[in-house]
């Protein structure tokens, strides 16, 4: 038991039973013990997930980034400008879209890594900036498939492929498919971070950048990489949203951002940088996602579940801090 | 009569014992040095006193009252003030503020009175620095303003105590001096000293009593009239330094490996030219702040203000990132293990292979069983004892921690080592495993340049030793003349 209170992951793991447990006691009538209920807890989580996916690469090197939600709506908009409003095909569409997720992610890199923006500062400077483009894009309208005609009433184009794609469920409806992408962004980050040299860089610019910069790591170029792959994340987080809710809405993930930061310290991650990882993320994920569903299946209404999960996440923090 | 007795306190850090049963009694009113070396413990006593870290085991009576400090603020009620190295207060208000923090003088019960707190202030130090500004704030003051400021601080709220923990490691020779002076002042005025520090001189113009620790344990005291220099250095060593300990230099040196032409950078250091061959070791002296690890990182690439040439191996590589000029052959071991040399939250092992990347990668993928080969070798050549290569780099002691961090650069197998105080801080087991390692780098025909501040290790190591100061080589000579007397008279310019 010690042994297990002596590691962030032991701690996560027991808070994330302690939820379960809760679950099994206030199992609404056996709800609790229904797959579905799994599923679609799995399915809500998932594209917080990938969000946290790419706070815990940043987080890890020391950073924050508070842009996540913001680059989730302009990516949501541009896929759905892409595919719906232009007939883009579904592999153009994804990969532009990835790729203006990516070149708005360096650039809060760039900002951070070259020009010692503090990261709080450059990542909250693209938040405004990126709202504001997809704003722009889309005129503040939602991007959907009903489109004005030449006679100036509402016509309905069909549902790219895609977007049917990314919003079923698969496996005899056991599994969504965002839920599977959620599953492969947290394998990418894993891999990334643990199993790569500049995923160990990273984890040293977290621990100490001055030993790092001393051991010849190059801080400009992997803050870059950290904040570019951040993007990437959220560019597949936009589609995935886009795809579910069948439209591109300017304002999607707005404060995503902070439940994508809470899953990562629930998690054990210090913001400090150095520690943590994705192992841990997926306690966090996990561990916010057992907590709103069990809450919204014992019909526990909207004002009280709020204030119910900002005392989980501070119990849940300090239970972190406790054994470290 | 006893003013403060320390009885058996003991205090552990994680891998380490810093005191083990120390007793110990300061006479009211004495000027009581602490001597030892790097990590023998003097500091940590000190800082027990003053109220900073609490001891694991044993009583302190203050007065003839037995007391258990929980804060310097707790030391401070009883009337004890500690002045540390470089402790800068809050370094953006000002000494005024700094100095009145706490009790800040208020007009209407919240409002600050600003003159009442420049003029209380200004009294605090009239009788120490007069001269100063009260406005002015904290960080544009010198190290010594700084302490300056602590002295008043402590003595204006009434300290009858004072620890002074290594005060001239940052200071001039006239600062020291004028230090000195006050601190003499201070004990006519019946102020107990505590002055903690490794520096022979200084104990013996100051103190009236020397205490030695060694290894975290007490080994003696001496009143000055008893103390010689060499039974000091007995009591710090655990043996006599015996000057024929040096060791025969029977390698080969070669060819010039690292040639540095007209090197400078504008504020830290002038036009310096240096050679070190292969197989040689080349030690650098000089006093804190005469631009030796300014240098030292010009020449590893993280002076972008620094103009001048370096070449390793013929190679001109002053154009190059950090990383190329490791390609290249040169590695570079930095002063400041805590700061610049290890990530502490990391693994030991995390912190072996941050600087071998291509040795341990096949295309973008680590292969952990290279990793794990190699951090076993050079674990296994410099001996490091880490219970598990997964814990973090903190859990370890300092010279288990400076081991890793010379590992690390050992496994680059580089042409030319820049050693910056690779012993600083470490037992003296770690430190002659190092030392001996470093003697096999050389003989394996590495060229190195070595920096430290602790004259026998230069002695017994180097070929030559070259001395800065004030940013200019002063001079050089070769090991097997050289002498401490020598050395120091070219460090300080006498």
């Amino acid at each position: 038991m010690r042994q297990l209170l002596h590691n962030p992951a032991g701690r996560a793991v027991l808070s994330l039973v302690l939820v379960v447990a809760v679950g099994v006691c206030f199992n609404a009538d056996g709800t609790f013990f229904r797959w579905d209920t799994h599923r679609d807890m799995l399915r809500l989580v998932s594209v917080y997930g990938i969000l946290a996916a790419a706070m815990t690469i940043v987080v890890v090197a020391g950073g924050i980034d508070l842009s996540v939600g913001s680059l989730l709506g302009l990516s949501a908009v541009c896929f759905s400008l892409f595919s719906i409003q232009w007939g883009w095909g579904a592999l153009p569409s994804v990969c532009a879209t990835m790729c203006i997720g990516a070149v708005c992610g360096s650039i809060s890199g760039g900002a951070i890594g070259r020009f010692k923006v503090q990261p709080f500062i450059a990542t909250l400077a693209m938040m405004v900036f990126a709202r504001g483009l997809a704003k722009y894009i889309s005129s503040g309208q939602k991007i959907s498939t009903a489109v004005i005609g030449a006679d100036g009433a509402y016509v309905y184009i069909p549902v790219p492929g895609i977007f049917d794609v990314i919003g079923m469920r698969v496996w005899d409806d056991n599994i969504a498919v965002v839920t599977l992408l959620m599953i492969v962004a947290l394998l990418a980050a894993w891999v990334f971070l643990s199993q790569t040299v500049p995923g160990r860089e990273l984890y040293a610019i977290g621990g100490n950048d001055e030993a790092a910069r001393f051991s010849g790591v190059s801080i400009p170029v992997n803050t870059v990489l950290a904040y570019a792959l951040s993007g990437l994340f959220c560019a597949a987080a936009g589609i995935a949203q886009a795809a579910q809710e069948l439209q591109g809405d300017p304002e999607a993930g707005a404060t995503y951002e902070l439940s994508a930061i809470a899953m990562v310290v629930i998690g054990g991650t210090s913001l400090r940088g150095g520690t943590g990882g994705i192992h841990l993320t997926i306690l966090g994920i996990l561990i916010i996602g057992y907590l709103e569903k069990i809450l919204s299946i014992n019909a526990v209404g909207e004002d009280t579940r709020l204030m119910l999960t900002g005392i989980i996440i501070i119990a849940a923090v300090l239970f972190q801090k406790k054994g470290a | 009569m006893p003013g403060i007795c320390f009885r058996e306190i003991t205090k552990r850090f994680v891998g380490t014992v810093a005191l083990d049963a120390v007793s110990l009694t300061i006479d009211e009113g004495e000027c009581h040095a602490l001597m030892g070396e790097n990590g023998a413990g003097k500091s940590t006593l000190g800082k027990i006193l003053a109220g900073i870290i609490s001891p694991d085991g044993g009583t302190l009576a203050v007065g003839g009252k037995s007391t258990a400090f929980r804060s310097a603020r707790d030391a401070r009620v009883s009337g004890i003030g500690m002045v540390h190295q470089e402790l800068a207060l809050c370094p953006d208000m000002s000494i005024a503020e700094n100095l009145l923090l706490g009790h800040t003088p208020r007009r209407c019960g919240i409002f600050v009175d600003r003159g009442a707190m420049h003029a209380d202030a200004r009294s605090l130090l009239r009788a120490i620095a007069p001269e100063l500004d009260v406005r002015r704030t904290m960080r544009s003051l010198s190290i010594a303003q700084r302490q300056l400021v602590q002295i008043a601080s402590a003595i204006g709220t009434g300290a009858k105590v004072l620890v002074f923990d290594e005060p001239t490691s940052s200071l001039a020779e006239t600062e020291s001096n004028r230090l000195f002076g006050i601190i003499a002042d201070l004990r006519s005025r019946g102020v107990t000293i505590i002055y903690v520090s490794h520096r022979m001189p200084e104990v013996f113009d100051l103190a009236d009593r020397i205490s030695v620790l060694r290894d975290g344990r007490y080994i003696g005291t001496l009143t000055r009239r008893e103390a010689t220099h060499g039974a000091l250095v007995r009591m710090m060593i655990g043996r006599s330094l015996d000057p024929a300990a040096r060791m025969p230099r029977s390698h080969h040196v070669g060819l010039p490996l690292l040639e540095v032409r007209g090197l400078a950078s504008p504020g830290s250091f002038g036009t310096l030219s240096l050679n070190v061959r292969a197989g040689e070791i080349v030690g650098l002296a000089g006093l804190v702040g005469a631009g030796r690890s300014e240098m030292a990182k010009a020449i590893f690439g993280l002076d972008p203000r620094c103009t001048g040439s370096v070449a390793i191996e013929g190679k001109e590589i002053s154009r190059l990132s950090v990383r190329e000029r490791m390609k290249a052959g040169l590695a570079y071991l930095p002063e400041d293990r805590q700061i610049e040399g290890l990530a502490p939250v990391l693994s030991c092992r995390h912190n072996f292979s941050l600087t071998i990347p291509e040795k341990i990668r096949r295309l973008l993928f680590l292969e952990r069983a290279r990793e794990t080969a190699l951090m076993n070798t050079f674990f296994r050549k410099t001996e490091i004892k880490a219970p598990f290569p997964d814990t973090p780099a903190s859990n370890l002691s300092g010279g288990n921690q400076q081991k890793i961090v010379l590992a690390k650069w050992l496994a680059r197998d580089a042409r030319v080592y820049i050693l910056d105080e690779p012993t600083r801080g470490i037992d003296i087991g770690a430190k002659s495993s190092i030392h001996g390692i470093i003697r096999e780098m050389a003989a394996d025909g590495a060229a190195i340049l070595l920096i430290s501040s602790e004259l026998p290790e230069l002695l017994c190591l180097a070929d030559r030793i070259a001395v800065m100061r004030n940013g200019q080589l002063a001079g050089e000579v070769e090991g097997n003349f050289a002498t401490q007397e020598a050395l120091l008279r070219m460090m300080s310019g006498l």
